[in-house]
C-alpha cells in the first residue's frame, strides 16, 4: 500500500528525517515509536503534505501513485488520513458542513453520487455513536471551545466517516484518560473492520494506546532514521526500558561511521 | 488617466446648479428651508470637497471622484420604473413594507405598505416641510450641522427624503425596506435623500436600507439619515449597499438614543466603487445599548470607508462594535472608530473590534480604533487585526480532501458570518449569505 524509500526532509533548511525506509502492506498496523524530536511527527506530517515541510529526497509510493507529486486535498482523496496532534480550530465552520463538504469532494473525485443532507446526516449518526460524539459537537465549528479528548475523538469520527485507506495518527493518544483513549482506540479498530485492506500508522510517543490498537510492527525512530523493527513486543520493552538504550546504541553506531 | 479639475471649477459646477435648482423652486424659495439651503451652499464654496489633509478623510482620496461632474437629480430627467424592476431589487423571502426612492424622490406608485404598519406614518420630507413649518426648527437646525463639504451639499440641495414615525407602544412584525434606486443613462447624477427616522416610545422597528443603481453612468449617492429612539424602543438597522461599480456613495448616520433604547445596525457593503459611511451614536440618556456591525467586501480598486462615531456622554450604557473586511486585489479598506467616554459616562462599557483579512499583496486597510476614555469606572476594550488566511486552516481542510479554492472560500465565508450571523431577519440573512458566498467566489479568484 504504502513505500518509503530513503526519505530525507527539511524544515525550515534543517534536516529531520535523514533516509526513511518503510513498506507498508495492506491490512497492516504499523506503531511509529521514538523519543520527543526524533522526527515521527514530521514523518506523518510529510506524508499527509503538509507544505512547509522539503522533501529533499526520496520516494513515497502509494498505491501505485507518486505520492509527493499529490497535492494535500489529492492525498486525502486518494486515501490518506492524519489524524492531526493539534487539530485546528476554525470559528464560523461547523463540523457538519466542513465534514459534508469533505465526503463530497472526496466523492467527486471517485466519480461517485454527492451525498445529499438526509444521506449524510444518516452516515454521521451512525459514526457518532462509535466515537460518542454527541449531537451538539456536530453543529458547533470545527474544534472551537472543544475540550483536548473531544478534539481528538472528532479526528477518529472525521476518520470513520471519510474512511480512507491509510490511517496516520500523529500522537492521538497524548493528553487523554483511559477513557477517551479506549473510545478513540475502538474507532481505529472500527475503520480498521470497515475494509479489510485498511492500514493504520500510528505514532505515538508511549505504548498505552498499543494495548487497544495492537500493531503487527513496531519501529522505532531515532534522530531521523529507523533504528529498530520488531513485533509489539518491541513497544513493551521500550515501555520497559524507556529510550535511553535505543540513544546509547545509536550514539555508537553514529560514532563508528 | 483624467486630471482631477481646478478647486473652483468644481465648486463652480455645484454653484451654478444650485442657481437653477433655486430658479426651478418657482416661489419656493421664500420657504424658510431655502434659508438652510443658501447658508448651505456659501458653506459648501468655502468647504469645498474634502481633501486627505483633513484629519476625517486622510485615508480616503475622492479624487476619482472629483474627475466627472455630477448634476443634481432635482434638475434632471425623472427616469421611470416599472414594479417588475424594482422587485429585483428586493429580498427573496422579506415579507416587508417597502418605500422606493428613485434618485432620492419617493415613488408612491412603487411603494406598498403591510397592513401593520398601518399606524405608522410615512411621508415624504417634501410633504413634511410643506405641512409642518416646525419641523425645520425642530430637527433640520438641530443636529445635522455642517462637517465638511459632503454634508452641507446635502443640505444645499435639501428636497426629499422619508420621514418615517413610528408612534408608541407599536411593535413592527415585519421589516420597513427602504429602497434607494439611483442612476441614470443619461447623466451623471448627484442624489441626496435626507431622511428622518423617530422610534416611538416602548416601540419595536427593523429597518432595512438598501441601496441600489441602475442606468450606465456613475452617481454621487450623499445621504444624511437621523434616528431618533424613543425611551425602551428597540431598532434594528441593516443596510445593504449593493451598488454597482458607477457608483460613488458618502452616507451619514446619526443616531440619538432616549433612555434605555437598543440600536443595532449592520452594514453590510459589497459594492460601489468608492464608500464612505459615517455612523455616529450619541446616548442622550442612561441605560441605552448601541450595537454597531459591519462588513465590508472589496476588490478591483474599490475603497470602502467606515468611520464610527459612539458619543457616551451619560453613565449606564454599552455599546458594542465589530467590523469585519475582507480586501482583494488593490481595494482598499479604512476603519475608524472613535469611542469617546465622558467625565459622567461611569459604569459605561464599550468595546470595539475591527478584523481585516487581505487578500493580495497590494490590497491594504488602514484601520484606527479609539478609545478616549474620561470616566473611571468603566469596561472599555479596543482592537483591531489584519492579516491573512490561516495557513494551519488552509492545510487541515486541504488534508480532509477539501480543494484550495473551496477551503479558501469556506474559510472566508466563516470570516463573515461572524457579521452575517447577526442579522435577526432570517430570511435577509439567508439571501445575504448567499450574495455573499458568491461575492466570495469572484473575490477569491
Amino acid at each position: 500500500m504504502l513505500s518509503v524509500k530513503d526519505l530525507y526532509v527539511s524544515v525550515e533548511g534543517k534536516e529531520i528525517l535523514k533516509g526513511i525506509n518503510l513498506e507498508i502492506k495492506k491490512g497492516e498496523i504499523h506503531a511509529i515509536m521514538g523519543p520527543n524530536g526524533s522526527g515521527k511527527s514530521t514523518l506523518a506530517n510529510v506524508l499527509a503534505g503538509r507544505q512547509d515541510y522539503q522533501v529533499t529526497s526520496g520516494e513515497v509510493i502509494f498505491e501505485g501513485k507518486n505520492l509527493l507529486e499529490l497535492s494535500p486535498e489529492d492525498r486525502a482523496r486518494e486515501g490518506v488520513f492524519l489524524a492531526f496532534q493539534y487539530p485546528v480550530e476554525i470559528p464560523g465552520i461547523s463540523n457538519a458542513t466542513f465534514l459534508k463538504t469533505a465526503v463530497n469532494e472526496i466523492r467527486k473525485y471517485k466519480g461517485l453520487e454527492q451525498l445529499d443532507a438526509m444521506e449524510f446526516l444518516a452516515l454521521m449518526k451512525d459514526k457518532m455513536q462509535v466515537v460518542g460524539m454527541e449531537q451538539s459537537l456536530i453543529s458547533r465549528p470545527v474544534n472551537q471551545g472543544f475540550s483536548g479528548g473531544e478534539k481528538k475523538r472528532n479526528e477518529i469520527f472525521q476518520l470513520t466517516v471519510l474512511d480512507p485507506k491509510l490511517a496516520l495518527l500523529d500522537e492521538t493518544d497524548s493528553g487523554l484518560d483511559i477513557d477517551a483513549l479506549k473510545i478513540v482506540a475502538n474507532g481505529v479498530n472500527l475503520f480498521k473492520a470497515q475494509g479489510k485492506d485498511n492500514a493504520v500508522v500510528v505514532v505515538t510517543h508511549y505504548q498505552r494506546l498499543l494495548d487497544y490498537i495492537v500493531p503487527d510492527f513496531v519501529h522505532v525512530l531515532y534522530n531521523g532514521r529507523i533504528v529498530k523493527s520488531g513485533s509489539k513486543n518491541l513497544a513493551l520493552e521500550l515501555e520497559e526500558k524507556g529510550y535511553d538504550w535505543i540513544k546509547e546504541e545509536n550514539q555508537f553506531s553514529d560514532s563508528v561511521k | 488617466m483624467t486630471e482631477v479639475p481646478e478647486k473652483e471649477e468644481i465648486k463652480n459646477w455645484y454653484y451654478s446648479n444650485f442657481e437653477l435648482f433655486e430658479n426651478s423652486l418657482n416661489g419656493q424659495s421664500k420657504a424658510p428651508v431655502h434659508k438652510i439651503r443658501k447658508e448651505a451652499i456659501a458653506e459648501f464654496i468655502e468647504l469645498g470637497f474634502p481633501t486627505t489633509k483633513n484629519e476625517e478623510w486622510k485615508y480616503t482620496n475622492i479624487a476619482p471622484l472629483l474627475t466627472q461632474n455630477f448634476k443634481p437629480a432635482y434638475l434632471s430627467n425623472k427616469i421611470s420604473l416599472s414594479k417588475e424592476e424594482v422587485s429585483k431589487f428586493l429580498f427573496t423571502g422579506v415579507n416587508a413594507s417597502i418605500l422606493v426612492f428613485v434618485n432620492g424622490d419617493f415613488s408612491n406608485e412603487l411603494s406598498s405598505l403591510l397592513p401593520e404598519a398601518k399606524g405608522v406614518k410615512f411621508e415624504s420630507l417634501r410633504q413634511v416641510l410643506n405641512n409642518e413649518p416646525d419641523f425645520i426648527e425642530k430637527y433640520l437646525l438641530k443636529s445635522n450641522k455642517t462637517i465638511d463639504g459632503f454634508s452641507a451639499l446635502n443640505r444645499a440641495f435639501i428636497s426629499d427624503g422619508i420621514v418615517l414615525r413610528v408612534p408608541d407602544s407599536t411593535i413592527l412584525e415585519n421589516p420597513v425596506h427602504l429602497l434607494f434606486i439611483s442612476g441614470s443613462d443619461e447623466e451623471n447624477l448627484l442624489v441626496q435623500p435626507l431622511n428622518y427616522i423617530f422610534v416611538g416610545k416602548n416601540s419595536q422597528i427593523k429597518i432595512i436600507e438598501s441601496t441600489v443603481g441602475v442606468g450606465s453612468k456613475a452617481y454621487l449617492l450623499n445621504s444624511v439619515t437621523e434616528i431618533f429612539t424613543g425611551e425602551n424602543s428597540v431598532t434594528n438597522y441593516y443596510k445593504i449597499q449593493n451598488d454597482p461599480d458607477t457608483c460613488f456613495q458618502v452616507s451619514r448616520t446619526l443616531i440619538h438614543q432616549e433612555r434605555s433604547s437598543v440600536f443595532t445596525s449592520n452594514v453590510i457593503s459589497i459594492g460601489g466603487e468608492l464608500i464612505r459611511n459615517d455612523i455616529s451614536t450619541i446616548f442622550e440618556s442612561e441605560g441605552c445599548e448601541s450595537n454597531l456591525y459591519g462588513l465590508y467586501l472589496a476588490d478591483g480598486k474599490r475603497h470602502i470607508d467606515n468611520h464610527t462615531l459612539i458619543d457616551h456622554a451619560v453613565a449606564h450604557c454599552h455599546s458594542n462594535e465589530l467590523y469585519k473586511g475582507i480586501l482583494d486585489e488593490k481595494a482598499r479598506g479604512v476603519f475608524n472608530g472613535k469611542v469617546l467616554v465622558r467625565k459622567d459616562a461611569q459604569k459605561t462599557q464599550a468595546y470595539q473590534s475591527n478584523k481585516n483579512l487581505l487578500l493580495s499583496r497590494l490590497a491594504k486597510v488602514d484601520t484606527k480604533p479609539q478609545l478616549e476614555i474620561f470616566a473611571d469606572d468603566v469596561k472599555c476594550s479596543h482592537g483591531a487585526t489584519i492579516g491573512q488566511l490561516d495557513e494551519q486552516s488552509m492545510f487541515y481542510l486541504r488534508s480532509r480532501g477539501i480543494g484550495t479554492e473551496k477551503a479558501r472560500s469556506l474559510l472566508l465565508n466563516a470570516f463573515a458570518s461572524d457579521i452575517v450571523d447577526l442579522i435577526s431577519i432570517e430570511p435577509l440573512r439567508e439571501t445575504m449569505n448567499r450574495i455573499i458566498l458568491d461575492r466570495l467566489h469572484k473575490v477569491s479568484l
